[in-house]
């Protein structure tokens, strides 16, 4: 997917004065927040649970070719065909080819972010495939040409009367306005999708190391038909998501859908292993697994290996009062939220990016409630860092820096110039103690006034008062 | 008991009443405090900007002017943050300074955290009346557990209501240079707070934190509210005036 990090800040002044958007994100806080807060406390183990979470996955990643080797084997020995991608484009050639392999001319797809890190589904049109998206969210977004704004909701930046216009737009349908409806529609035309598709694609939660499966967690039945009805499944998913053992993953899933959607368990969950064997009643003739690394081996051993344990499920961003917001297309690119200010940088390139890490107050709320315990605002100030070094700062931002940096580790310059300054910005503030505009940092004083300081500073005043 | 108080750098330059209520409060716990002067700043804008260098200058500052104390009271959970939580992990790599630095971790205090856990101060030297809500900022909250003892504190006071705020745990949008630098953003997140404690009703909004009250107050009064009273809870715990 093309990378518009760029344009953050530009759009974040356009999401904020969008009324439509504002209303749709204001759901996020009863659906998404409050539904996680309501069964989370289920687990009455909560943070052992998570501890073991992160262990599980640092376990993995602190080995994982072991780990992706072994999978393979297993998923080998049942009849899947595994398939390495170290770039996107790897992975849409892969993808292709084993399209042109079996003869397809349709596909059917849930969904898939690493799909959409891929552009999969434009490689696929490119190559004469007719690619329809069946999951309910991301079948709108694919009729309304737009990207997903959440990793797991894709749609939420969208309320009902804007689908409901779309739908009769695209469908040439009476206008429905009940959510039922439209679900009902939408599941009338997609169902001669799944029975024409020659193959279906889609994602992977999780891939179990020891079965050589792969685990989808889906609230809509898309995903069943997706992976059973056509004679090809492709599922495509990144390196790091594989799990030692089926015990591992019931760990796991303790987790994931409370943290994403506030369930104690999904509708579904496909534990999907090997191709259709004999005497099977269904699945597909041909299983393919690509495995995309983009960038991800790069993180094994550094610094920012945490942020492969993500299980994307979207609570940091739920919880982002950033996000909160702007919802997710501000960030220009696959990934929203605080998982995304670290993974788009990281996967897609520092330089593409250079608000991403800092578009953060750093609060903590993702931290508290990621389920793999990463410690989000600590690896976006490793990010701070990392651009610091490599001179991606603004200049004027630098400058001030260093000069914060020389007046505070000199007590007696500082004393003076902190002196100075309050004296000053005493009399700027006038009888009512307030700045209405403070030279350089009019991103503060445009929004707000600012409080006036008292005009002696404590340690002048201690001094004359002792 | 021996006290070090660090003022901390926005005290010190916007608001030095907090600091004379923060030393009426300790005084009042029967704590003797030393101010040292060459005190500057924690580090954390540095840090969080990128510069781990000056951080770790800084902490060594703070260390040596700190270190001789039985306790480090800071009236502030961001920069009490900084110095229990992130200076050990700068110096990670270094034994000796780490150790050191554990143990003046273990040592340093937010002021409701001290006042209520390690001193037990029951009687306010202030008084107050009326109702106010309470904005939990995030460092304190998140770093340092810091929800409790600021409610308790006040629960003591006879005088004081507490009208809760709905999401008094959600940021303000203050992030200290992110103020400045995503100002429309920042905006916003603190037009939502000041939201929710406009519909308290209450007549004040405390907090413990004097960096997310300066945004509060800012945002406040460019919206035209100049009656609601923006106060650190040392003001309300110590009473204004000497
Ligand atoms: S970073 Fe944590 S909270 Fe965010 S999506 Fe990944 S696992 Fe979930």
């Amino acid at each position: 997917m093309r990378n518009a990090s760029f344009d953050f800040k530009r759009q974040v002044t356009v999401k904020l004065a969008d009324e439509r958007l504002q209303q749709a994100l204001s759901r996020l806080q009863s659906r998404f927040v409050e539904g996680r807060s309501a069964v989370i406390s289920e687990i009455h183990d909560l943070q052992e649970t998570r501890d073991a979470a992160a262990q599980i996955r640092d376990r993995v990643l602190n080995n994982l070719g072991h780990w992706l080797l072994e999978f393979e084997e297993r998923a080998t020995s049942r009849g899947a065909v595994v398939h390495w991608a170290e770039t996107v484009e790897d992975a849409n050639r892969i993808v292709a080819e084993i399209a042109a392999l079996h003869n397809v001319k349709t596909a059917a797809k849930s969904k898939s972010m690493v799909s959409e890190e891929c552009g999969l589904n434009e490689a696929l049109e490119k190559a004469g495939v007719e690619v329809v998206e069946t999951d309910l969210g991301e079948y709108i977004l694919q009729k309304a040409h737009e990207a997903p704004s959440h990793i797991v909701a894709p749609v939420v930046h969208k309320n009902k009367e804007e689908i409901s216009d779309l739908f009769e737009k695209v469908h040439g349908l009476p206008r429905k306005t009940g959510i039922a409806e439209l679900c009902r529609e939408a599941r009338e035309v997609l169902r001669p999708a799944f029975l024409n598709a020659d193959m279906g694609i889609s994602g992977a939660n999780f891939l179990i190391a020891e079965t050589g499966s792969a685990l989808i967690v889906t609230n809509e039945g898309n995903g069943r038909l997706v992976t059973t009805l056509p004679r090809v499944h492709v599922a495509i998913t990144g390196i790091e998501k594989v799990v030692p053992t089926l015990e591992d993953l019931s760990t796991l899933l303790r987790l994931l859908p409370r943290s994403a959607t506030g369930q104690s368990i999904t509708n579904y969950v496909s534990l999907l292993t090997g191709k259709r064997g004999e005497g099977d009643p269904e699945g597909p003739e041909h299983f393919h697994i690509v495995l995309l690394d983009n960038g991800r081996s790069s993180l094994l051993g550094t610094p920012m290996q945490e942020m492969l344990r993500c299980i994307r499920c979207g609570a940091c961003m739920n919880h982002c009062p950033v996000y909160q917001n702007i919802g997710g297309h501000a960030y220009g690119w696959v990934y929203p939220g605080p998982m995304g200010s670290i993974l788009t940088p990281l996967l897609d390139g520092i330089e593409k990016a250079p608000d991403l890490p800092n578009a953060s107050t750093l609060c903590g709320a993702c931290a508290v409630v990621c389920p793999v315990k990463i410690p989000l605002p600590d690896l976006l100030r490793k990010l701070r860092e990392k651009q610091l070094t490599l001179g991606i700062r603004p200049q004027r931002e630098t400058a001030l820096l260093k000069a914060w940096s020389w007046l505070a580790l000199h007590p007696r310059a500082y004393a003076l110039a902190t002196k100075i300054a309050v004296r000053a910005m005493n009399l700027m503030g006038g009888s009512k103690g307030l700045l209405h505009r403070l030279p350089g940092a009019s991103g503060w004083t445009d929004g707000r006034d600012f409080p006036a300081p008292e005009g002696k500073t404590f340690r002048e005043l201690y001094k004359e008062r002792s | 008991m021996r006290i070090g108080l660090f003022v901390t750098c926005l005290v010190d330059s916007m608001r030095p009443k907090i600091g004379f209520a923060t030393l009426r409060l300790l005084k009042a716990a029967g704590c003797v405090v030393f101010v040292p002067e060459s005190q500057t700043c924690c580090g954390q804008p540095g840090y969080n900007s990128g510069d781990s260098k000056t951080a770790k200058e800084l902490a060594l500052k703070f260390l040596s002017e700190f270190e001789s104390f039985d306790y480090i009271v800071i009236p502030s959970g961001s920069c009490a943050g900084m110095i229990r939580v992130h200076y050990p992990a700068l110096f990670e790599d270094e034994p000796e300074l780490l150790d050191r630095f554990l143990n003046i971790a273990e040592r340093t205090f937010e002021l409701t955290d001290f006042l209520h856990r390690i001193v037990r101060l029951e009687k306010m030297p202030g008084t107050f009346r009326g109702r106010l809500t309470y904005h939990d900022s995030c460092s304190g909250l998140r770093e340092l557990d810091v929800y409790k003892q600021p409610r308790a504190l006040l629960a003591r006071m006879p005088g004081v209501v507490l009208k809760e705020m709905v999401e008094s745990t959600t940021c303000c949008g203050f992030g200290g240079t992110f103020s400045v630098k995503y100002g429309e953003l920042s905006t916003r997140m603190s037009d939502n707070k000041c939201r929710h404690i406009t519909e308290t009703h209450a007549g004040a909004i405390a907090g413990g934190d004097l960096g997310c009250l300066l945004n509060i107050e800012g945002r406040l009064r460019r919206n035209g509210d100049h009656d609601t009273r923006v106060l650190h809870i040392a003001e309300i715990l110590a009473g204004e005036e000497d």
